[in-house]
């Protein structure tokens, strides 16, 4: 092969160093006895610093260009078209190696604690994450495909990682005959546009789906297996009703995989929902946004609502989990307007935004878990909360910060999530949605309030403080205050959101 | 420069007290606490002292960039109407720390934070000219509030802090739904001042001015939305009861003069009828059902309310009598809410209860804090050379010139709060020694002489001498006045 065609494939290096990086890792490992796995950890966290610089470094090498007013960065595809670089993949990238790197840091003490800290934990995590980088640059039905079972599988390995808890067992079954099925009815939607397109290439097949919607019979056909398609991407998003896995994979799975599934493989299914609706099949945006509009109102309601009445931390953010989808489908449903798409980089950001935002509350909320977890005790059901700030009043004000952010409320980012996507809905002209949205994140905001009392109001049921590793402190400090910090200046995120929107 | 500093100043003494420790350092954190609310005082003084009384534009104007992507300004400036709350707001927050002095035990440092927070937070609500600013200022103060009741409050302290927060929230949602269509159909802009230009349908200003009625009547609070008030107030610490009154409810009031009557004059005005008796049954029937009240927070949460129909009243009547003698109410209110609670706070700290059927003949053992309380029962009903009596008699001017029936109604309040208020200091004070309790009651320490006689020194000050509180106001409230009286359809 000659340079030149080396330096083409340049916007994959960091896939190919991610790749690299987990196989040395798996290599390794095999010879590490130490029950804190110090090379391993930190081959793994060195891996995620160099593809976060490669990403930074394929960034730098793209070229930026105005159009309209729109700053836009310019977009690769290699692979002979199964795979494009573009701001978006890159964002989305940055925030899963952060992500997948916060999640090592706060689960390896809980993990340790469990004598779960084996090699295998690295090198799914790793593989899972090089599925949600494959899936947010798929340029083709075949490279999601690919990066989405990349992903998914190593997820219901990781869900099982403790073989002898019956309910991470329970758990991984079913996340897998689910995600199996919902992996077939995306296929079997994908096949049916094949079918009428005759093209797997995205681009290719918006162009050709441009062309066919117009005629009835082709529409009725592309709409067939656009509903397919939809529903594969919801079981991915976890929005109602392709929700009935979340809460059992989420309170079933070892806290540290919870936080995995509830970060990254979200935003990897949010690139999905882009490429597949927006990229591939803008011109059927009419008909999958009143799809959207339902499962969107659907999923905060029944998130919202169900949520109050868990008694399990892990199940009530699974339910916040599904509720938060919701809400960023708000922005996902806004980009068509009357057959225009002025609206369209203001609404497709704020899905995006409240996402990334979205990914670091996740973080943050489950780090927190596994952070006052210690041996011998999983801090899971809300009664583990009470009185914390007595205990470690550092801890419950991040805590709070998170529960606030979750909520909505200002001066966190949280805030300025819920205000981009209830923008992007009532620019769009559904008043009534955004109307119903509000008041049912009022909802919401009980039982996010409720973890707020059970820390500052009651007093602590048993007098041990919470055991903590300095990293962690200090990341969850970082975590915490990033939502405020978010929450004052949300200009730059919002930005970088925008231009990755109009590059797309 | 000068807003900026009075809403910042706060809030960094108040993380700065956070960030000294715990309980160990409390009287650190006590005067640095107190030296942070001074501090903030003072860097308000310079907004009312160079004051400009002649003009209604916005004063002390701040306007930076802050959210490029939706036209969101840290945009800041004053009016006649604004300015006042801003300095009355700074001095209660002097108050209420020395109030609070030796009576809070455990947390000391973040109990003053919250309230240090609090006030930088209200003083933005008050400045902020952008809708988002204002916004995310007018929820923020809801959290250090629902920590104070929820932390230092009564028995039932959950369920209060609770209700409060999800009232209230209930309504500022609806708020920001009203915001966000006013930002879209402005063609893109958040500043306050554009939207009073803004032409808008009477369809949309009905449906906005409801959007935002619940907003503010639940902040004020209007009758029927005002059942969160009573738990709020009797479960909050005496600190967090002051706030609440003096401040909290007024950004209602605020709400409805710096959006709902500008922005929708129309609306306004179609459903002045609606506003009016709405503030009139607060007026009537909140002020019987405050004559029956056993509990005197509850009695003077009852009483807030009575007297903030008051305020919403003289809005709607739409002359200037009327809206400034509102605002007056509003500070005046200010002053005598607080100064009832801190009284109510004194007893509470010695006897430890707040039902009134456990007091009486206090007079015997506390004779200062009798007189004291007595100017402020006085001046809760409305008597002459109080501040109390100022706004009521403006208010009810200005409804006899709209119409003498509704002028009759308003004025019973004279009737029913000097009714209340007196009986209840009557059975407190009045009377002979009921128990040994009282018998053993220590007269107020220097502290609580400092706060209860600051107070009494304002109230009679703007009771007699009204001229430099309403001086200010009339530029801004006859600009508000046109902008009412000009239809937008």
């Amino acid at each position: 092969m000659s340079w030149i065609a080396v330096l083409e494939h340049l916007p994959a290096l960091p896939e190919a160093l991610l790749l690299l990086g987990t196989c040395v890792l798996m290599l390794v490992d095999t010879f590490v006895k130490d029950e804190r796995r110090a090379p391993t950890y930190w081959i793994a966290q060195g891996t995620l610093a160099l593809c976060f610089a490669a990403t930074l470094f394929v960034i730098a090498f793209s070229d930026l260009k105005v159009i309209d007013d729109r700053m836009q960065v310019a977009k690769y595809y290699i692979f002979n078209g199964l795979f494009v670089a573009d701001f978006l993949s890159h964002l989305v990238k940055l925030v899963s190696y952060a992500a997948v790197s916060a999640a090592l840091v706060y689960s390896r003490q809980w993990l340790v604690d469990r004598g779960l800290l084996r090699g295998e934990f690295f090198s799914l995590l790793l593989f899972s994450l090089l599925g949600m980088m494959l899936l947010a640059s798929a340029n083709s039905f075949i490279t999601v495909y690919l990066g989405l079972e990349l992903m998914s599988l190593c997820l219901y390995a990781l869900v099982a990682l403790n073989r002898d808890s019956a309910l991470a067992t329970e758990a991984a079954m079913k996340y897998f005959v689910l995600g199996a099925l919902s992996s077939g009815l995306l296929l079997y939607g994908m096949s049916m546009i094949y079918g009428a397109t005759g093209t797997l290439t995205i681009p290719d097949v918006a162009n050709a789906v441009r062309g066919l919607a117009s005629s009835s019979l082709d529409h009725h056909f592309l709409v067939f297996g656009l509903v397919f398609v939809v529903a594969g991407v919801a079981f991915k998003l976890g929005v109602v009703p392709f929700h009935m896995w979340i809460p059992d994979v989420y309170h079933g799975a070892p806290t540290p995989v919870t936080l995995v599934i509830g970060s990254g493989p979200k935003l990897a299914a949010f690139a999905m929902a882009i490429r597949l609706l927006v990229n591939a099949l803008p011109a059927l945006a009419a008909d999958w946004q009143q799809m959207l509009a339902l499962l969107a109102i659907l999923s905060i309601a029944l998130g919202n609502i169900t949520a109050i009445a868990q008694t399990n931390l892990k199940r009530m953010l699974a339910y916040s989990a599904i509720a938060n989808m919701g809400f960023m489908l708000l922005g996902l449903l806004s980009g068509l307007v009357d057959d225009n798409w002025l609206n369209r980089d203001a609404a497709y950001s704020a899905a995006l935004f409240y996402i990334i935002i979205y990914t670091v509350m996740s973080v943050g909320a489950f780090g927190m878990l596994c952070l006052l977890s210690r041996a011998g005790f999983d801090c899971e059901n809300l009664e583990d909360m009470r009185g914390l700030n007595r205990r470690r009043p550092w801890f419950a004000l991040l805590m709070m910060l998170l529960m606030l952010s979750l909520a909505g409320l200002p001066p966190t980012a949280g805030f300025y999530a819920k205000l981009a996507v209830f923008n992007a809905a009532v620019s769009a002209g559904y008043l009534w949605l955004a109307v119903a949205a509000v008041l049912l994140s009022l909802v919401g905001a009980y039982y996010y309030l409720r973890i707020v009392k059970l820390m500052y109001f009651d007093e602590p049921k048993e007098a041990a403080p919470a055991s903590s590793r300095i990293q962690g402190g200090v990341l969850m400090s970082a975590n915490g205050l990033a939502l405020l910090l978010f929450g004052i200046v949300p200009q730059p995120l919002m930005q970088l959101c925008y231009v990755a929107i109009a590059s797309l | 420069m000068l807003l900026s500093l009075a809403i910042w100043v706060p809030v960094a003494a108040g993380v700065l007290v956070l960030a000294l420790g715990g309980d160990r350092r409390a009287p650190l954190q006590r005067w640095s606490a107190l030296a942070g609310s001074i501090l903030g005082f003072l860097v308000t003084i310079p907004l009312y002292t160079s004051f400009d009384n002649a003009t209604a534009a916005m004063q002390f104007v701040e306007l930076a960039p802050w959210i490029e992507s939706f036209n969101v300004n840290y945009h800041l400036g004053v009016d006649g109407i604004s300015v006042l709350f801003i300095l009355l707001n700074s001095f209660i927050t002097i108050t209420v720390v020395i109030a609070g002095w030796t009576v809070i035990e455990s947390r000391v440092g973040q109990y003053l934070a919250a309230f240090l927070i609090l006030s930088g937070l209200l003083n933005g609500v008050f400045a902020a000219l952008d809708a988002v600013l204002f916004y995310v200022f007018f929820e923020a103060t809801l959290i250090p509030m629902f920590i104070i009741i929820g932390i230092w409050g009564g028995p039932n302290r959950v369920y209060a802090a609770l209700k409060f927060f999800l009232y209230t929230l209930f309504g500022s949602l609806l708020l920001l739904v009203a915001l966000l269509y006013l930002y879209n159909s402005s063609g893109g802009s958040f500043a306050i001042l554009d939207w009073h230009k803004l032409p808008l349908t009477l369809t949309a200003q009905v449906l906005l001015f409801f959007g935002m009625l619940f907003a503010f009547a639940v902040k004020v609070p209007m009758w029927p939305v005002h059942t969160w008030l009573p738990d709020a107030h009797t479960e909050a610490p005496t600190g967090g009861s002051v706030v609440l009154a003096a401040i909290l409810l007024k950004l209602g009031a605020y709400g409805f003069v710096r959006f709902t009557l500008p922005i929708l004059p129309d609306a306004s005005r179609h459903l002045a009828w609606l506003m009016i008796s709405l503030s009139l049954i607060a007026v009537v029937y909140i002020g019987l059902v405050a004559l029956v009240q056993t509990d005197m927070k509850k009695l003077i949460a009852y009483s807030s309310i009575s007297h903030m129909g008051f305020v919403t009243l003289g809005f709607f009547i739409f002359n200037a009598y009327g809206v400034e003698g509102a605002l007056v109410q509003s500070i005046s209110h200010g002053f005598v809410s607080a100064a009832l609670f801190f009284c109510v706070g004194v007893l509470y700290d010695r006897m430890h209860s707040r039902v009134i059927s456990d007091y009486g003949g206090v007079v015997n053992t506390m004779p200062k804090f009798a007189a004291l309380m007595m100017l402020f029962a006085m001046a809760n009903s409305g008597l002459p050379a109080t501040s109390g009596f100022v706004g009521e008699f403006m208010v009810i001017m200005g409804a006899m010139k709209a119409n003498f029936w509704l002028a009759l109604v308003a004025a019973t309040t004279l009737i029913f709060g000097a009714a209340y208020t007196l009986w209840m200091y009557k059975r407190v004070i009045f009377g002979p020694v009921a128990n040994s309790h009282v018998s053993a009651l220590e007269d107020l320490n220097p502290r609580e002489l400092l706060v209860l006689g600051s107070l009494a020194i304002a109230v009679l000050f703007m009771g007699i001498y009204p001229l430099p509180f309403t001086e200010v106001m009339h530029a801004s409230v006859n600009e508000l006045l046109r902008h009412v009286a000009a239809s937008k359809l």
